[in-house]
């Protein structure tokens, strides 16, 4: 009680809202959303942390892909509202990352282009899209030839080069929608890796939807798990092993437990079904 | 090793050609066939020859090639923008899907009378017909590629928060590009069919259809077998010519 007063005293001074660093970054409030033959949400309400990466996991077709859709604005919502620190979408900088990057990146474009393009729709001028991307290359540490159409680079790659395209707006929220599932296991290995030092270099707010538990708990600080349609939070679950984690993790008991428990509930919730 | 394995790899066509001059020659030199029906490959070369470098047939193929290729930049200049619009629009495309698949089907030659009375006798006819035709085999495949762009590369654009209009000149029409030049292939070798019938029977004093033509009634037959050739050339190039420049500007076809 006293420390939010103090804060909000401290916000009245200095013209910084301190509550704004622990408060919810996206708030979702009565989602609902139908198809003919079901209702994938009723009144959902949810709150997305700032500065986290969040994983989303549930049973197939209980509506995951759909939850971040409608967030993203790519399927409308039926019912309800999503805001972003109190702003609607068309006031927010987003990143999005398909599954299918193949059909996502532009063919005709060499990959450089394909990263700066939001930028040229933003109408920036060409010498500092260049810059742009040049400082985003280097921050994360690629090494790629860029000069390249999307068709000569390997699967994470591609994928890769998406993700880069949606990090060149800065954006405020990442979302992927099964960004490794159609990668070997060797390049999706890397690809964790490519994630975990993205989110770490950049604690953009991430919500990434994934089908492979492991991957699920081991990148994110929380797993959302999600029942069958219409989908219920089931647990938040909270996972907050020290970043970056590596290959020791995995087999740390923190991590070997938040695993079966998301486990458990996820085999409760299938069964239900 | 390998450098002659290419060679021999890059010779591989050449063979039914030679086969069939083989056998040209050989059923000439036994006198198989009427050799006033069948002249020789030397006499019906050298007839070509004689006939492209400064002789009539030269100025025949050019007319031809000047009206396939008229023809077919004005279907295009109609036909793309047209196609476009159609299949940026579903509903807009359903309701004209029928009128478009009818006159895709009518033979263009039936036009022929129709455009005869509009024209008159020249080569306005000839050209607008084989407009008309290529332009129809045109709309079809440009507006087919606008459709079915992939459904994942608008939704990309749409999240980066690109614009209708930009969606449409960023992405539907480069999407649509590799089908827009199936059209253009078929649509220049009906151009080019169209064209040919419409010089050997609408009234012409020139072109590789009237030079068959021609020959045929005058019984001068390395002349005919020389201008048949001439157009399967024209065929063959014009075809070759679009297949480069798509392989230019879609290199990401088929990728
Ligand atoms: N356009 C649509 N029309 C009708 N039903 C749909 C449509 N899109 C999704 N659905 C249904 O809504 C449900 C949720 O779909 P969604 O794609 O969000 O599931 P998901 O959790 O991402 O599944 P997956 O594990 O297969 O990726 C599914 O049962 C699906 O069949
Ligand atoms: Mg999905």
């Amino acid at each position: 009680m006293t420390s939010a007063a103090a804060s909000m005293a401290s916000g009245l001074v200095s013209g910084f809202d301190e509550s704004r660093r622990t408060a919810p970054h996206v708030t979702i409030r009565g989602l609902s959303k139908r198809y003919p033959d079901a209702v994938i949400y009723d009144n959902f309400d949810f709150d997305i942390p700032r500065g986290k990466l969040i994983s989303v996991f549930g049973p197939n077709g209980c509506g995951k892909s759909t939850l971040i859709n409608m967030i993203a604005g790519l399927v409308p919502a039926d019912a309800g509202e999503v805001l972003f620190d109190g702003r609607p979408l068309s006031r927010v900088k987003f990143g999005y990352v398909f599954q299918n990057y193949r059909e996502a990146l532009f063919p005709w474009l060499p990959a450089f282009d394909n990263i700066a393009y939001p930028l040229k729709l933003m109408g920036v001028p060409k010498a500092e899209r260049k810059r742009r991307v040049e400082r985003l290359v280097a921050h994360l540490g690629v090494k790629i030839d860029l000069a390249l159409y999307p068709y000569y680079l390997s699967g994470g790659q591609q994928q890769l080069v998406s993700i880069m395209r949606a990090l060149i707006v800065e954006p405020e929220i990442l979302f992927l929608d099964e960004p490794f599932s159609a990668l070997d296991y060797e390049m999706t290995l890397f690809m964790r890796e490519q994630l975990q030092r993205v989110f770490m270099e950049t604690r953009t707010t991430t919500v990434l939807v994934s089908h492979d538990l492991e991957e699920a708990v081991y990148l994110s600080d929380y797993v959302l798990l999600l029942s069958r349609h219409p989908a219920r939070v089931v647990e938040f679950v909270p996972y907050d092993a020290p970043r970056p984690r590596t290959d020791k993790t995995l087999t740390e008991s923190s991590f070997v437990a938040t695993k079966a428990h998301c486990l458990k509930l996820f085999q409760q919730e299938v069964r239900r079904g | 090793m390998t450098g002659r394995k290419e060679i021999a790899r890059a010779l591989l066509p050449l063979v039914g050609v030679v086969i069939l001059l083989a056998v040209w020659a050989l059923v000439n030199g036994l006198r198989l066939v009427d050799p006033v029906l069948l002249p020789s490959p030397a006499a019906t070369f050298r007839t070509l020859w004689e006939g492209m470098v400064g002789g009539k047939l030269g100025v025949d193929f050019v007319r031809t090639v000047v009206r396939t290729i008229s023809s077919t930049a004005i279907a295009a200049v109609i036909a793309i923008p047209l196609g476009i619009l159609l299949g940026s629009s579903e509903k807009l495309y359903r309701s004209v899907e029928f009128l478009i698949d009818f006159f895709r089907s009518t033979p263009a030659s039936a036009m022929f009378p129709l455009f005869l009375v509009l024209f008159g006798v020249g080569d306005r006819t000839k050209i607008s017909v084989a407009a008309f035709g290529a332009g129809l085999v045109i709309l079809f495949n440009v507006a087919y590629g606008v459709m079915n762009a992939r459904k994942t590369r608008l939704l990309a654009a749409k999240v980066m928060g690109a614009s209708r209009t930009r969606v449409l000149f960023d992405v539907m029409l480069l999407e649509s590009l590799p089908q827009t030049f199936v059209g253009l292939r078929n649509g220049v070798s009906l151009a080019l069919v169209i064209i040919v019938v419409a010089e050997m029977f609408i009234g012409s004093t020139d072109g590789l259809g009237q030079r068959v033509f021609e020959a045929q009634q005058l019984f001068d037959m390395p002349g005919m077998y020389a201008a048949i050739f001439a157009a399967g050339a024209l065929g063959y190039a014009l075809n070759l010519l679009f297949l480069l420049i798509e392989r230019r500007f879609v290199h990401w076809a088929g990728r």
